[in-house]
């Protein structure tokens, strides 16, 4: 009998090897023909400017381990439990798989930027996610809509996060981060553009972060300016309009840029509710799925035999989320012999 | 006279499209450590000119990196260069250089 | 501006509006400004669509301006709209329409309240019955009369006399709309394409042969502001809202502004006059200002009403260019004559604005 992991994300890849090599047999579920999840969206990982593509290397080596089956292109579709407390699921293509522990690393989606209709975003042809611009990255190709190196760049922080008016009033932890990664790799490629960054706190809590944002403004010349962009307009040159304050001046603040990034937040994954209604878990304030203690239960659900890791219970880096499986790991091994 | 018994108010708002930004560059230039400040405001809590006038170095270096210059005009003369604010910035800015470059440059 | 990426933001949401059987809420200054503006919607609405609208003579102010200037209290104004939705129900109308969007966001902040908030409507019951011996129902549908006019677009332009073209060159007149801060600002959901991107007079535009120009400033307020207006020491700040949307509006060319609220189609008008006296600016082509209408004007002028029978005389920008444009055939004498024939005088030439 064995674990079954859906999800095969950064999350499900890590708990899945550590659960391998210690012995347990592992049925890993992934939705898409590939694993990895929002991983494959990343060109440069922070801090410490790592390609993503070497991760997602590593993960998919650990994954060819025996004990792992992995299953692509799957969905669960029904969940039961038998006398013994076996759990069983069964996936889309009719098979069913059965198991001691389940383990839910279904991940996050990024905020659809639409959302914030007053940033344009899919009506004004120069805004762009921060996802975006990572793709771009992997091209290395950064150009407006009109074919030229843009001049003036603003990355718009807490695209997502931290705003009643979405519904969502976290945190998302990694998008301040990520804007002054993306700032320092858009100064590489254009060493002449004035690039800005629009906060409303930056939160640089991670090793090495606070470090890479005062390298950002020193050595980069990336600005910052702490305020949230209130809205943008398009002009006759496709370039965007933006209204914040300057409120370490006390001042409104207008000016044009050339090419808008907004950094989007996490949301719970697609899929996400249904999930928590099919296994019966609960729902967190913030959407994701409630663990059953802050401290000493984070990667354990309300239900017996069900565990939860990486960006499934809130968001978090990817550190953090390697970090977070290791930790599932250990929660299910132990639940195992117990 | 005026018929109307009102006129058009100017904007507040600061246009960094047409603000002149040489000072800012000066500021760049001459003082690197200036582009490390993150708006604590540590050095205008213990500023002794801040204490007992307007003068508020940490909005002055920020209005001045915006282009918004008008107000360094009235203000900037009343440090003391004292540099207590360049003991206390967590941030190391060489505060005494940039008000320096700001002085230079307004009373060029 | 990508117009398929706005339709798509919104095209889970159609804001609902009722068919027929209107009791119809004037503005208590369109009459004064736009004089035709009211009379052209009625007469449209009755005539031209053939739809039943109770223009109620009991009807009052909804005495927004005075709750807006912070000199009626809430009860008060509560009590007036609760006699309105009274005459409504006496008349046997369920859709209430008004024509002022200060109206439409009081009926939308009061009806919301009294969601909100049961015993507020309980009192206001208590206080209407106490003042007048009246009682109401809650309007079944609420639509601005924009709202209607848009509903109807596509039925209006297949009776159209005129498009929204330049005949002269055959291409789109280029339009930019002012929708008005109370008909979506407060309650975005309430309003056709919300706040940000409102398609209410657009989608008229557009069904009408013209090309809706979205501009930066586009959303911002005209100033008016109520009490900002009122007081004569602030309205060096209200007209400076205005200033700001005409310079942002004037590098794209505008034929004419079209608007959606009383208020601001006064601003938008008779500001241009204002600065043009105290700066010498002027925003239109030659000197000549932007013509501003109303929709409902707008709507008239597609249908083949005579400009001077809507009361285009009375803008303060001159319209004249505009009509020339859209080839549409009207006296210039008769202009300044009234319905009988008869000399209404002129107005005194501006010192900048052409007219």
């Amino acid at each position: 009998m064995s674990v079954i992991i859906i999800g095969a994300g950064p999350a499900g890849c890590e708990a899945a090897y550590r659960l391998a090599r210690s012995g347990e047999s592992v049925e890993l579920i992934e939705k898409e023909a590939e694993i990895g999840g929002n991983l494959n969206n990343w060109y440069q990982l922070f801090p410490d400017r790592k390609q993503a593509a070497d991760l997602k290397a590593k993960l998919r080596k650990n994954i060819e381990h025996p004990q792992i089956h992995l299953h692509l292109k799957s969905k669960p579709v029904a969940f039961s439990r038998q006398g013994d407390g076996t759990i069983q699921l069964t996936l889309d293509d009719g098979a069913l798989i059965t198991g001691k522990a389940l383990l839910v690393a279904s991940g996050f989606r990024t905020f659809d930027a639409h959302r914030k209709e007053e940033y344009g975003y899919g009506i004004y042809e120069n805004v762009i996610t921060s996802v975006e611009l990572e793709n771009a990255f992997i091209n290395h190709q950064i150009n407006t809509s009109t074919g030229h190196a843009p001049k003036r760049i603003g990355l718009i922080h807490c695209v997502g996060s931290r705003d009643e008016k979405i519904c969502r009033l976290y945190c998302s932890k990694l998008c301040c981060v990520t804007a002054v990664k993306q700032a320092i790799e858009l100064r590489e490629m254009l060493p002449e553009a004035e690039i800005l960054c629009f906060y409303m706190d930056m939160r640089m809590f991670g090793p090495g972060y606070e470090e890479m944002y005062r390298e950002a403004q020193e050595k980069y010349n990336i600005k910052f300016v702490r305020g949230r962009l209130s809205e943008a307009s398009e002009d006759r040159e496709k370039r965007l309009i933006i209204k914040v304050e300057d409120t370490l001046v006390g001042k409104p603040l207008k000016m044009t840029l050339d090419l808008m990034v907004l950094m989007v937040g996490m949301e719970p994954a697609e899929g996400n509710d249904q999930l928590i209604s099919m296994l019966n878990l609960q729902t967190a304030p913030n959407g994701f799925i409630q663990v059953s203690d802050p401290h000493s239960g984070t990667n354990c659900t309300h239900q017996k035999g069900i565990f939860v890791t990486g960006c499934s219970s809130s968001p978090m880096n990817l550190t953090d989320t390697l970090t977070d499986a290791r930790s599932a790991a250990v929660t299910i091994s132990e639940y195992l012999n117990s | 006279m005026n018929f109307w018994g009102f006129s058009i108010s100017e904007a507040r708002v600061i246009d960094y499209d047409k603000n002149d930004k040489t000072l800012a560059q000066i500021m760049a230039t001459e003082v690197p450590s200036s582009k490390l400040c993150i708006g604590c405001g540590g050095c205008t809590a213990t500023c002794s000119a801040g204490n007992l006038t307007e003068f508020n170095i940490r909005k002055l270096q920020m209005l001045a990196k915006r282009g918004e210059n008008k107000e360094l005009q009235t203000q900037l003369h009343k440090c003391m260069l004292c540099g207590k604010c360049l003991l206390v910035c967590p941030r190391g800015v060489d505060t005494r250089r940039m008000i320096w470059s700001m002085l230079r440059f307004i009373n060029s | 501006m990508n117009l398929e990426g706005k339709q798509q933001i919104w095209k889970d949401y159609q804001k609902d509006i009722a068919d027929d059987r209107y009791y119809y809420a004037r503005s208590c200054i369109r009459q004064t400004f736009f004089p035709g503006s009211e009379w052209a919607y009625l007469d449209i609405l009755g005539n031209k669509l053939g739809k039943t609208v109770f223009d109620d003579p009991r009807h009052t102010t909804c005495t927004g301006i005075g709750y807006h200037s912070d000199v009626v209290p809430v009860e008060t104004i509560m009590t007036v709209v609760a006699r309105h939705f009274a005459l409504m129900t006496e008349a046997g109308f369920e859709n209430i329409t008004p024509s002022c969007i200060t109206s439409f966001g009081i009926y939308t902040e009061i009806l919301h309240t009294w969601e909100q908030h049961p015993e507020w409507e309980e009192k206001t019951r208590d206080f209407l019955w106490k003042a007048t011996k009246r009682e109401f129902k809650k309007p079944k549908n609420l639509a601005h009369t924009s709202d209607v006019i848009y509903k109807f677009r596509n039925e209006i332009a297949a009776q159209k006399k005129y498009s929204l073209t330049d005949v002269h060159t055959g291409q789109p007149l280029r339009v930019v709309d002012h929708i008005g801060c109370h008909y979506a600002k407060m309650f975005p959901s309430k309003g056709i394409g919300g706040a940000e991107f409102p398609a209410v007079l657009s989608g008229m535009v557009n069904a009408w042969g013209g090309e809706s120009i979205d501009y930066p400033e586009r959303r911002h307020c005209c100033g008016f502001g109520f009490r900002n207006y009122l007081v004569m020491a602030n309205r060096g700040f209200s007209v400076a809202n205005s200033k700001k949307k005409f310079e942002s509006m004037q590098p794209y060319e505008p034929d004419f502004i079209v608007t959606n609220c009383p208020g601001c189609a006064m601003f938008l008008d008779k500001w241009q006059y204002t600065i043009s006296e105290m700066e010498g600016t002027t925003y239109g082509p030659n000197g000549y200002g932007i013509p501003v209408l109303t929709y409902e004007e707008m709507a008239a002028l597609v249908l083949g009403y005579d400009p001077w029978e809507i009361g285009l005389q009375m803008h303060q920008v001159s319209v004249d260019p505009l009509l020339e444009k859209m080839g549409i055939s009207y006296d210039p004498e008769a202009k300044y004559k009234n319905i009988r024939g008869e000399n209404i005088g002129r107005p005194q030439c501006p010192t900048y604005l052409k007219v």
